[in-house]
């Protein structure tokens, strides 16, 4: 689209010293009125855009105040009653269990997640990215790949493994793999990062003498600072959001993370309460918004960058 | 960025006086010593986690093993199998039509939309963020209820649906209507490939645009000659990306179908079928060769697109 250059060419046209002809005047004017169109265009088509993508979460956010029975069937968005009881049986939880010990649990692991991930990719990107040693390139590769690798190849035989320690019914499945690395995407991301900091910090530290741990926890990852950031906010959301695997390793209710919670409530076999579950949906989300509306800058150039170079 | 002020407090004050260095030889031994202690998180991880489990898996394929009664080799057995299982059949067709026409929509879109908002207009980063949310959000178990809700009988879309001339009863119970309508919610998700657009967009240097009109060319002409060609990479990349990850949506796909795949096997995804044999009917070798079918023929579609990236995707101007 050619947009850009408008606003490029604007000045350019202002500039002569003479007064303008009256023809010049003219095509001002109309390139005026042509680049006001085009930014009401704008708008007009990003306003639509955001009311079609935001309808179902305001639907959601709104149906949690309707009274239960109101819910199915209702398009609009504005309730005819509003009604804090969706709010109360949610927060009841589900078999005596309360929600707030499945909003526990989801934190527990979502915080687990954040540190195992921030501890091990950080170190390990340290290696990828300030450290020669041979078998490095062939080790990065295998990473790489790892992150275009359908993770159903793994899930079958890790589920047998954990099986035959004995580790099912815990958090170990769920938290093993954040402390170790196993997810590419934040190695990749924090090894980008890396490469970007300038090599003579750490050359003139080894000339003082350090070595790479001090160069790593001094001067490496006190400047990871934003793509921490970034990796913890992904981590948690993700964690906070993950459904399988808690669905594969955990066996007692009172273990269960929200989505969990939230899939006893779409079970046919108990009372379809849409109210509650509206209610309880909109709660299992507050986090992951709260997270966007703060980091929202963030989340958004921590996608932009890396996929930048592929 | 102020690198220097911030990296000084960790360096040492003083200099000490400059150690000898140490022969090359012992400098290399200490940097590998160094390099493997610091990637052992991820080496460890990677053997324990990932190599090992795929060399299991690909061993499990070929046996019939459940967790209680164990198993035994049955060589290709699962194989031949799986090509007459109705149900692996459709579950392969689900996937492959819900990834062929999926991807694309969700790609034109995110284009189309980064392309929309490639302009410094305000409100530009407002809307950038709102459109980026359902990405974060979209594999939830809360956004699939909603979908759910939204899609079902009597729900906003089946009015709109009936005013354009469609049946009504909604989509979640209609076979003919539950796929488009998990392509839909893929494409709700469009924020992600759009940011990255985006990124690439803003990469493209204006002076192209600018010869490109002083040589007479239209709007079109500029985005098939300049617009599409720069940002090839990036469009590969989000290409890659996005297949791969259709191939793997099961929350949405678990909760709208209550676990079952139906109506009619139509939303039974890959990810569901192999949880459903493997996890639920604890057939984990069938599920394995599942897993390993599934690996080669992704790899086979990202060995396609790396292959035929070079007839179409430009590396120029950025030094490369």
């Amino acid at each position: 689209m050619s947009t850009v250059s408008h606003t490029q060419e604007a000045p350019e046209a202002t500039e002569p010293p003479v007064p303008p002809s009256p023809v010049h005047a003219e095509l001002l004017r109309r390139a005026r009125r042509r680049r006001r169109a085009r930014t009401v265009l704008f708008h007009v088509l990003s306003w639509g855009l955001a009311v079609v993508i935001l309808y179902p979460g305001v639907w959601m956010l709104l149906s949690a105040f309707r009274p239960s029975n109101q819910i199915i069937g209702q398009t609009g968005l504005i309730p005819d009653e509003t009604t804090l009881d969706n709010f109360r049986k949610a927060l009841e939880g589900i078999g005596g269990i309360s929600f707030w010990t499945f909003f526990g649990n989801s934190m527990i692991l979502a915080v687990g997640s954040v540190m195992g991930i921030c501890l091990s990719c950080s170190v390990s990107a340290y290696a990828f990215a300030r450290i020669d040693f041979p078998g490095r390139r062939i080790f990065f590769a295998l990473m790489i790949g790892t992150l275009l690798l359908p993770f159903h190849v793994v899930i079958i035989p890790q589920f047998i493994m954990f099986n035959e320690i004995g580790w099912t019914d815990s958090y170990g499945p769920l938290l093993i793999g954040k402390f170790l690395a196993t997810e590419a995407f934040f190695v990749f991301l924090m090894v980008q990062f890396m490469r970007n900091l300038p090599r003579e910090l750490d050359e003139s530290a080894r000339i003082d003498g350090a070595g790479h741990p001090r160069i790593f926890f001094s001067i490496v990852l006190p400047l990871m600072r934003p793509v921490l950031a970034t990796a913890s906010i992904f981590a948690f959301i993700w964690s906070w959001n993950d459904f399988l695997a808690p669905l594969i390793y955990l066996r007692s209710p009172d273990s269960y993370p929200l989505p969990l919670m939230l899939r006893q409530y779409t079970d046919q076999t108990t009372v379809s309460d849409y109210g509650a579950q509206m209610a309880a949906a909109v709660l299992a989300l507050v986090p992951v918004l709260l997270f966007f509306v703060l980091f929202q800058r963030y989340i958004v150039e921590g996608v932009a960058t890396q996929g930048l170079k592929g | 960025m102020s690198l220097t002020q911030q990296a000084s407090p960790g360096a040492p004050q003083d200099r000490p006086t400059r150690r000898p260095k140490p022969p090359g030889a012992r400098r290399r031994a200490a940097e590998t010593r160094a390099g493997y202690a610091f990637l052992a998180p991820w080496l460890l991880g990677f053997i324990a986690l990932t190599a090992g489990p795929m060399l299991a898996s690909l061993y499990l394929a070929f046996t019939n093993y459940h967790p209680i009664r164990g198993g035994s080799w049955i060589g290709l057995d699962n194989f031949s199998r799986l090509f007459d299982d109705s149900r692996f059949l459709d579950s392969a067709q689900v996937t492959a039509i819900y990834a062929v026409v999926g991807t694309p929509i969700k790609l034109v879109a995110a284009l189309g939309v980064a392309m929309l908002l490639n302009s410094r207009r305000r409100g530009q980063g407002t809307y950038r963020s709102l459109f980026y949310a359902p990405s974060l959000i979209g594999a939830s178990v809360s956004v699939a209820i909603v979908w759910k809700a939204v899609f079902n009988d009597q729900g906003i879309v089946d009015d709109i649906g009936q005013f354009f001339g469609m049946p009504a009863g909604g989509w979640v119970g209609n076979p003919d209507l539950t796929l488009p309508m998990m392509i839909l919610l893929a494409v709700w998700q469009f924020g992600a490939p759009m940011v990255i657009f985006l990124a690439g967009l803003k990469q493209i240097p204006n002076e192209l645009y600018e010869a490109a009109q002083v040589d007479g060319a239209g709007p079109w002409r500029q985005f098939v000659r300049i617009t599409l060609p720069m940002l090839s990479p990036v469009l590969f990349f989000n290409l890659v990306l996005e297949t791969i990850n259709s191939f793997q949506v099961f929350a949405s796909a678990f909760i709208i179908s209550g676990g079952t795949g139906g109506p009619a096997n139509s939303t039974l995804f890959y990810t569901l079928y192999l949880y459903q044999r493997g996890f639920g009917q604890g057939q984990l070798g069938y599920a394995a060769a599942m897993a390993w079918l599934l690996v080669i023929v992704v790899g086979i579609i990202t060995l396609v697109f790396f292959k035929t990236s070079k007839y179409w995707v430009h590396y120029s101007g950025d030094g490369r």
